[in-house]
């Protein structure tokens, strides 16, 4: 008993400190212009790679550009794409897996057979592929994110969907004359969204970190705009003299990471035991 | 013409296995028939397995029967098209109550679906019709905002009730709607359903296992087991003295009333 309490109390403050975090994050997002000292993109060659002072809290890179501003921009690029692909890969996950689970039959089978396709390859080597097919940029970076990612959601959600479908409550819609869009409307994906949302946490942090490491290949986010895995790779040639330059982007990424992760795992925690009571 | 006629229903459930080289397939109903006559109610007994659910799904349009037909008012509940007017007339109680509603939505909008669905209604006058029909089934307004959990298990039942009667239905099939309740509830219950039998004039079948509640609502009585109708009953004394071994043995499991008078069983189900 004391310790479920315990054990309450230890998750809703880890749920506290996430939500400040992630609530700070999107304060930097928005309020980027006005809390960066500079322009992130101001190439100062007389500038370049000073140690933190007044002028420049976090010192400058190898082209005399603020370290500080450059972070705080990156932040829009990072949350802001990850927040796009999570969103566009659920809401074709959700379609697809709905479809697929409601319906049953040749659907089913055929958009399961295609989730399986997609998932038969690694994902990263899949992305790489399309967006050599395609041409190297941030869209085309995005849109095979988006392709790889919204078949997990699909299986899910096709699953949560199929055990909800035998539920009673189902056959009393069907009897008291509910259409089945009716039914998937008001029954099916209201109880779908809540264990999603649990999940969109936990998934936050992945789609960042592949934001990241696709830029710090030199696929996504181009030069000179800020991001931070652009920002690790831009580093990476003075790791000896300055690795802040490769620190500070690493922290930024590791702190996002981890907050949406303990986040999301908070989340099911509660969730978890709001549904045994 | 009946309200409802069952004719011939058979049905099986087969399981398909890849690599298994023979379909098995588990009869659960076998050559079934019967009728339910406007405002009547049959009371359909059977042991646990005997295929009542299943009977009760296949009347009410959720499982096509493999052969057989279901006429409810003269119409084919399994031909082509089911006139989605005719769907109304017949409800439905089940048995787990809190499963029976979706754990996300107010006792108002449980109650409300199917007046959304077939009448066409302004917001207020819904809200009427909701209150009437809490009010009728012996809950109050101050129950509408309230989620399924905040409810008891007679409570939430009577909610499904309410829902059932709220499009005025003609035949309403009681799959076990007792069966989980303690027995001052169930006693209440069934006085509801009986008062809504009359006051509206419904017809039931009602699915039980429970011949105490199937003789405190039912007008004929049938016996099913394993997947067979064994007998039918015009009235319940025709049940009591019936000599039919399944029906001998039901009626040896009923609990007298004095403990002194009170024997096992002397054969297995």
């Amino acid at each position: 008993m004391t310790i479920k309490i315990h054990a309450r109390l230890k998750s809703r403050k880890v749920m506290i400190l996430c939500s400040i975090i992630i609530g700070m994050l999107i304060l930097i997002t928005l309020l980027a212009p006005w809390l960066a000292p500079h322009d992130p993109t101001l190439v100062n060659l007389a500038h370049k790679l000073k140690p933190p002072s007044w002028e420049y809290p976090l010192g400058t890179d190898h082209l005399g550009r603020c370290t500080l501003s450059r972070l705080l921009y990156a932040a829009r690029m990072s949350l802001g794409y990850a927040t796009l692909i999570f969103i566009s890969a659920l809401t074709i996950g959700l379609v697809v897996g709905t479809l697929s689970g409601y319906k049953g039959g040749w659907v089913d089978q055929l958009l399961m057979r295609i989730c399986d396709g997609i998932m038969a390859f690694p994902s990263l080597l899949l992305v790489l592929g399309l967006v050599g097919i395609f041409g190297h940029g941030l869209k085309q970076v995005i849109l095979a994110l988006i392709f790889v990612q919204w078949v997990y959601y699909a299986r899910i959600i096709r699953g949560m969907v199929l055990s909800l479908r035998e539920q009673t409550y189902i056959a009393a819609a069907r009897i008291s004359g509910s259409s089945q869009w009716t039914i998937i409307r008001k029954h099916i994906i209201p109880n779908v969204l809540p264990p999603l949302a649990v999940m969109g946490a936990l998934e936050m942090g992945w789609a960042i970190m592949d934001i990241s490491a696709m830029s710090f290949l030199g696929l996504g986010v181009q030069p000179p705009t800020p991001e931070w895995g652009a920002m690790i790779h831009e580093g990476k040639s003075y790791i000896r003299s300055h690795p802040e330059l490769m620190i500070y982007p690493g922290l930024m990424i590791m702190l996002v990471v981890v907050t949406f992760n303990l986040f999301g795992e908070a989340l099911s925690e509660r969730y978890g035991v709001k549904r045994n009571s | 013409m009946s309200l409802l006629e069952v004719d011939n229903v058979t049905h099986s459930y087969n399981s398909k296995r890849l690599l298994r080289r023979k379909k098995e397939s588990e009869q659960a109903l076998t050559d079934i028939s019967f009728r339910i006559e406007e405002g009547t109610c049959l009371g359909l007994l059977g042991p646990s397995g005997a295929g009542k659910s299943t009977l009760g799904k296949v009347i009410l349009g959720l499982q096509r029967p493999q052969r057989g037909q279901i006429l409810f008012q003269g119409h084919d509940l399994y031909a082509a098209r089911i006139p989605h007017k005719l769907r109304r007339d017949m409800q439905v109680v089940f048995q787990d109550s809190y499963s029976a509603v979706n754990p996300r939505m107010t006792a108002a909008s449980i109650i409300s679906e199917p007046l959304e669905n077939y009448e066409k209604l302004s917001p207020a006058e819904q809200y009427r019709t909701v209150v009437e029909l809490l009010e009728r089934v012996g809950l109050s307004e101050t129950d509408v905002k309230k989620y399924p959990h905040e409810f008891s298990g007679g409570q939430l039942q009577r909610i499904n009730i309410a829902r059932a009667i709220a499009l005025r239905p003609k035949l309403i099939i009681l799959d076990e709607p007792v069966s989980s309740l303690d027995m001052v509830n169930q006693t209440l219950i069934l006085k509801l359903l009986n008062e809504l039998k009359s006051e509206y004039g419904l017809s039931y079948l009602f699915i039980t296992h429970d011949i105490k509640a199937a003789f405190a609502i039912s007008d004929t009585l049938g016996v099913l087991e394993k997947g067979k109708l064994i007998e039918l009953y015009e009235s319940k004394n025709q049940f009591l003295t019936s000599s039919h071994p399944v029906v001998t043995l039901m009626k040896e499991s009923i609990l007298a009333n004095h403990p002194r008078s009170r024997s096992l069983p002397t054969r297995p189900i």
